[in-house]
């Protein structure tokens, strides 16, 4: 170090501000290869990598939105078929009800007509019975009215008109009783 | 220990001359072409040459890390400089400015750098350079937008005809014989003086020990100053850098404005 600056020390000291020619070219040269080589390859690429992320980011931006509008297109579609549906299927509901309610009607009044049918078929069965059962027990009671008749009495009544009045004055008789009590 | 600080202390106190080492080709001769200056620059262009062509060799859509980096450290000059201080039409510039910026600031920051620690823009001939070409493009843009009214328009300011005998030599001084000066003493100064302090309290700290060995407390301090300077410095290195490139961005959109 010390002989290097006894060298310099013989030489012109150097004046800070005054740039060095060689330094110049050496610095110039060097420089230029730096611009040559970075604003020729380096930073058109990064320019052209910018673009394409940007058009990238948009593009899926824009994927991105159209999906949604579809998406929301196809929820309102969604929600107003789920609306009809529900309006549908009350309207079905009621329309079910109606019938119900309907086919209850004409079930009953079915039913209530068979039974009255029934009761006044029933009602007219009885009466004919009661009627022939009547008119076999009226001929009856005559018949074993007068047997008893003419045996206790031990003659035979062969006045056939006399006999009748007597029957008749007799069931007559009969009836009043019966209807009395 | 002691020997070789008396060697040291010897270049104490710090000159220009530490500023212009011994040239490396011929070997220990006086010689300006292959020096370690000179050196640092090319080792200085081949970095940031290798370094944006390794991480841009197949630059995809989702960055890799280096990719990333690169891209930072250009979207930072395109975005935060060039587009900021000229408009949208600043993207043309930003290649530009960010080779300027990365030269600088690589080249700055072998001021700080361990075992290397003096800076290429400590020598005023490559601040220099960068200041003409800021000029000369800065001039060049202006005339090719405006023609030769560009120079009307730069030196003319808006003001009353009373005030422009005053400020009519004012605007040429300033616009066209400062502007590169003060670019290039800017860079120049601040790595030339950053690089003195940090041989001030390293020598000094060398000096005042072999002066006496009771300084050493005081020596161990000036070494730690000099950790402390370093940082100041990596600061000023950052600063500098963007600064320069700042500058050069913003009269270039003085050239390119229409009216002031």
């Amino acid at each position: 170090m010390l002989t290097y600056l006894a060298a310099e020390g013989a030489k012109e000291p150097h004046n800070p501000i005054i740039p060095v020619w060689e330094e110049i070219v050496v610095g110039s040269v060097a420089f230029a290869v730096l611009c040559f080589v970075l604003i020729k390859f380096v930073f058109p690429q990064m320019e052209k990598t910018f673009q394409a992320r940007v058009d990238a980011i948009e593009g899926g931006i824009k994927r991105a939105e159209a999906a949604q509008a579809e998406a929301n297109q196809l929820l309102e579609q969604y929600k107003t078929q789920l609306a009809e549906a529900r309006t549908e299927a009350a309207r079905i509901r009621d329309e079910a009800r109606a019938d119900a309610e309907g086919i209850r009607q004409d079930v009953l009044a079915k039913a209530r007509e068979e039974s009255d049918r029934i009761i006044a078929a029933g009602n007219e069965q009885l009466s004919a019975q009661r009627e022939s059962i009547v008119r076999e027990l009226r001929s009856e009671v005559g018949t074993l009215a007068v047997d008893l008749a003419s045996k206790i009495v031990g003659e035979a009544l062969a006045d056939e008109a006399r006999t009748r009045g007597t029957v008749e004055r007799f069931i007559a008789d009969l009836d009043t009783t019966a209807g009395r009590r | 220990m002691i020997s070789q600080s008396t060697v040291l202390a010897a270049a104490f106190p710090p000159s220009v001359e530490d500023f212009y080492l011994p040239s490396i080709l011929p070997w220990n001769q006086h010689g300006y072409w292959f020096t370690k200056i000179t050196v640092l620059v090319w080792v200085a262009v081949a970095a940031i040459i290798v370094f944006f062509l390794m991480s841009y060799r197949k630059p995809q859509l989702v960055p890799t890390k280096k990719q990333w980096l690169a891209e930072s450290l250009y979207g930072f000059v395109r975005n935060n400089i060039a587009v900021d201080m000229i408009g949208p039409q600043g993207v043309r510039f930003a290649p530009y400015l960010t080779t300027l910026f990365m030269f600088i600031l690589v080249n700055n920051f072998f001021g700080i750098l361990p075992l290397v620690q003096i800076s290429p823009m400590s020598h005023i001939a490559f601040p220099a350079i960068l200041a003409v070409i800021s000029y000369v493009m800065f001039i060049y843009i202006g005339i090719k937008k405006h023609g030769i009214a560009y120079f009307k328009h730069a030196v003319v300011p808006n003001a009353p005809l009373g005030i422009l005998p005053l400020l009519v030599p004012i605007e040429i001084f300033s616009n066209f014989l400062v502007r590169p000066f003060s670019l290039a003493v800017r860079l120049f100064a601040n790595m030339f003086a950053g690089h003195m302090l940090l041989l001030v309290f390293t020598l000094g700290g060398f000096a005042m020990l072999s002066e006496n060995v009771w300084l050493a407390p005081v020596s161990v301090l000036s070494w730690v100053l000099t950790i402390a300077i370093t940082f100041l410095e990596f600061m000023v290195i950052c600063l500098q850098a963007y600064v320069f490139t700042v500058l050069t961005a913003s009269y270039v959109q003085g050239s390119l404005a229409d009216e002031h």
